[in-house]
């Protein structure tokens, strides 16, 4: 029952994500998440973060490790042929039978109307990720202060996501424990 | 030979790729078209056409496709191997480690001190996605079908498949 849900969920992030690995980070928030809830908003940053931190395509790279921890090796392999087999079979079969689809003017209209729906999506996801990051210990100020250094770092010394996130793990790990009490305290 | 090459030809943008499928396209280009000359330029950009046209992460659709075209069933097998292993590999190590320690501190801060940056790294994309619909099909539709797709997803709760499935409805007829 748990690998048929595995392939359920990940098969329609596969036929559903138009526009590549990233468009289907959301796709997959509301099936692990919201609909199968294997895992919490927290567990699934954590996934995200090292996902975006390590090379190669974000989709895989989430079906695959998520597929293994709710079911294990063939939940692993069953995540991963569900979400990237049906369009590679479909776009073999595309461009060998029916080539001549592609220029179709309906072709270019659906995938252009489906871009500003994802982007709802992940609109939806940001917010989430940044209330939830306020109601932790950062607090808004601290998450404030997050998100505009996140943002010079990114968008305007256009440092690597990758080296960003690395250094906040290496600043996470080192950092010494007495700030634990504090940490606890205002949790409690 | 050729099995090794299409595999070398994927396992390199897997491993130097960064930011998901879409940032493979060029690295891919890279080899199958400057290194092996398997593809011109423009059946290059046909392959890439169509595999947007297409629902599915890009970088397996492309390894699927120009590994069957040079290698048949087993060819294609190879290529998607080849561009998916290395990097899930690395994270299912990467993740295992984390989770043994899960209760320690130092990793409840890490969730922590990373949940801000996953948020601007969503909103970047947010942001793209909003930038290619306004290029593409402009304010209006851009507005009309945001507004729409965000009603039914957050106050009437209807599947994002359902949501997306209408909205390749709306575009086929509309948008062409």
């Amino acid at each position: 029952m748990k690998q048929l849900h595995i392939f359920l969920a990940f098969f329609r992030v596969g036929i559903f994500g138009y526009g590549g690995g990233p468009s289907s980070i959301p796709l997959v928030y509301n099936e692990v998440v919201k609909k199968y809830k294997w895992m919490d908003d927290d567990q699934f940053g954590d996934i995200l973060a090292l996902g975006n931190a390590l090379p190669g395509p974000i989709a895989t790279k989430m079906a695959g490790y998520i597929g293994y921890r709710v079911g294990g090796v063939a939940g692993m392999l069953n995540a991963l042929l569900a979400s990237i087999l049906p369009t590679i079979l479909l776009i073999i079969f595309l461009l060998t039978v029916l080539n001549k689809y592609k220029d179709e003017t309906w072709v270019s209209g659906m995938t252009s109307a489906v871009v500003p729906v994802v982007a709802v999506m992940l609109a939806t996801m940001t917010w989430s990720f940044i209330k939830n990051s306020a109601k932790s210990f950062l607090g808004w100020g601290w998450t404030i202060i997050f998100v505009i250094g996140s943002i010079i770092i990114l968008e305007f010394l256009h440092i690597h996501p990758a080296i960003l996130i690395a250094g906040l793990l290496m600043a996470a790990l080192l950092k010494k424990d007495s700030a634990d009490n504090k940490v606890k305290e205002r949790q409690s | 030979m050729i099995y090794w090459q299409i595999f070398l030809a994927f396992f390199i943008p897997g491993i130097l790729g960064y930011g998901g499928g879409p940032a493979l396209i060029p690295l891919v280009e890279n080899e199958v078209v400057g290194r092996y000359g398997w593809l011109t330029v423009s059946e290059f950009s046909e392959v890439l056409a169509i595999s947007n046209a297409l629902p599915g992460p890009i970088a397996t659709k492309m390894a699927g496709y120009i590994g069957f075209q040079q290698g048949g069933v087993l060819g294609a097998v190879v290529g998607v191997f080849a561009v998916v292993a290395p990097s899930l590999v690395l994270m299912l190590t990467l993740l295992n480690i984390l989770m043994k320690h899960k209760e320690s501190p130092k990793v409840k801060r890490l969730t922590v001190f990373v949940r801000p940056v996953v948020g601007v790294l969503l909103g970047i994309l947010t942001y793209d996605f909003i930038a290619t619909s306004h290029a593409g099909i402009g304010l209006w539709q851009t507005i009309l079908i945001g507004t729409v797709s965000f009603f039914l997803l957050e106050k009437f709760r209807v599947h994002p498949a359902y949501v997306i499935a209408g909205s390749l409805v709306y575009g086929a007829i509309f948008l062409s």
